[in-house]
């Protein structure tokens, strides 16, 4: 469990929020078979360890490869052989190579599945804000806004509050936005919930989690859609 | 903010479309299946090199009608996209170079009347093409500036040269040629066939590829030699190309 994971317990009580592990195991388990999916720089390269090998997912990673597979071994290494957070990687069998600008006509041309990236604040109507906070003094953007428009499904993965207990599902992001009325689905430490209608429609709640407890803390509207 | 409770099934996959892991067709004709009347197709091919004649001989034999066809020429001999024009199944080519030394079944049925064509400029056809595919809907080149095939087209001067837009160009369906590819898609050519293949796989709905070697489902290509990612590809089957041993 990290630091930031017993912070988020402090601010929630009682309820044990899902770990980063358990967030990336819910979404390893939503994704359908065969696509071809994108895993944002931080938390989202999680994803990759909880999925079944068995669903026959591609990792795209947009400094040019498809079959992105886990980090190499010690001793395994090709410094030519990174993925898009200059980890050192390695590629599966299926997978193949290509430069960046046949990977970004790849986002753009609408031919990723699922692009799963983390996120500072998502709207109720779906705007994906996680490129730039307000006072930040040098801005940096890279493929974010390329992934959050080209994208045919963009989920966002993210602690529901800030580490201060502020709401990061709101009505409006207050912070930059890197596209609008994009993101389909979120995945954070306390439900999943999908954009629907102006709103957040709460499919799944971790153990304990509750209407009241969900409305306390987001600022957005929310419907319960958990028997 | 008060909280509305509504009953809802638990949660559901992702709203994104599985995709198959073995894109191997048995047969053409089932690789062609699904084909409607009315499609725009995408046809590799550079004169008759890299043409996928096989498919083309299953999309006759299935039927399709009222085809718009993008290529860049417009077949030449009694094979291929000439005998999709025999059979009366085109009604509009979008070419660059329709005029062969045995361009016969073009030419018969343009002066018939029964056949629309679009001229396009061989480098603006292939990078409308390549822009459909990457997500780009429309460009400026300087191609066509001042002729019978720009004057018509909005312009706009950059750096001081006029340049005219040309609008992306993606289709239906691509039938496309190739000669190695494994279970997930990827694919390799040969020599000059590879011409318009890998920028058409990427500008249709339904890429439809036969190829001379398919690796079997255990094996894969090295991702080095890939040229066309499987991304691109939906449906690959196996081709034996008659014109190699003729």
């Amino acid at each position: 469990m990290t630091l930031q994971d017993e912070k988020r317990i402090r601010l929630y009580g009682d309820v044990r929020p899902w770990t980063a592990q358990e967030m990336a195991s819910n979404i390893a388990s939503d994704l359908p078979n065969g696509i071809y999916v994108n895993l944002g720089i931080g938390r989202p390269t999680r994803v990759a360890a909880e999925l079944d090998p068995a669903k026959g997912i591609l990792f795209h990673s947009e400094n040019g490869i498809l079959g992105l597979g886990p980090p190499p071994e010690d001793g395994f290494f090709d410094p030519d052989l990174i993925d898009a957070g200059k980890n050192l990687a390695t590629v599966v069998p299926g997978g193949s190579f290509f430069s960046h600008a046949e990977a970004f006509a790849m986002i753009r041309g609408g031919h990723i599945d699922v692009s799963i990236m983390g996120a500072f604040q998502v709207s109720q109507d779906g705007d994906l804000a996680n490129w730039a906070v307000p006072e930040q003094k040098l801005p940096a953007v890279g493929g974010a806004m390329d992934l959050a428009v080209g994208a045919r499904l963009i989920v966002a993965m993210m602690t529901h509050t800030t580490s201060a207990g502020e709401p990061k599902l709101v009505q409006e992001c207050s912070y930059p936005v890197t596209a609008s009325a994009v993101v389909s689905r979120v995945y954070t430490d306390l439900i999943v919930a999908n954009v629907v209608d102006h709103g957040f429609e709460v499919i799944d709640a971790a153990p304990g989690v509750d209407a009241q407890l969900v409305d306390r803390v987001t600022d957005a509207k929310i419907t319960w859609c958990i028997n | 903010m008060s909280v509305e409770i509504v009953d809802r099934p638990p949660r559901a996959l992702l709203p994104c479309p599985a995709r198959p892991v073995d894109k191997r067709c048995n047969s053409l004709e089932e690789a062609v299946a699904g084909i409607a009347d009315g499609s725009t197709i995408l046809i590799s091919g550079f004169g008759e090199c890299g043409t996928p004649n096989a498919l083309i001989t299953a999309l006759i034999e299935q039927g399709a009608k009222e085809l718009t066809i993008i290529t860049n020429n417009a077949g030449s001999g009694e094979e291929g996209v000439a005998a999709l024009l025999r059979a009366g199944r085109v009604r509009r080519v979008i070419c660059s170079y329709p005029r062969s030394r045995d361009s016969v079944w073009f030419e018969r049925r343009y002066a018939e009347g029964t056949i629309e064509l679009e001229l396009v400029p061989q480098g603006t056809l292939t990078e409308r093409i390549r822009a459909a595919g990457a997500g780009i809907p429309a460009f400026y080149t300087p191609t066509g500036v001042g002729t019978l095939l720009g004057d018509e087209k909005e312009s706009r001067i950059i750096d001081g040269r006029t340049y005219v837009l040309e609008y992306a160009l993606g289709a239906d369906v691509a039938l496309l040629r190739a000669e190695k590819a494994d279970a997930r898609g990827n694919l390799t050519y040969h020599a000059a066939a590879r011409n318009f293949a890998p920028t058409m796989a990427a500008a249709a709905v339904l890429s439809i590829v036969e190829v001379a070697q398919i690796i079997g489902v255990e094996g894969s290509l090295d991702p080095e030699e890939v040229v066309t990612p499987g991304i691109y590809v939906d449906r690959i089957v196996q081709a034996v190309d008659e014109a190699a041993f003729a």
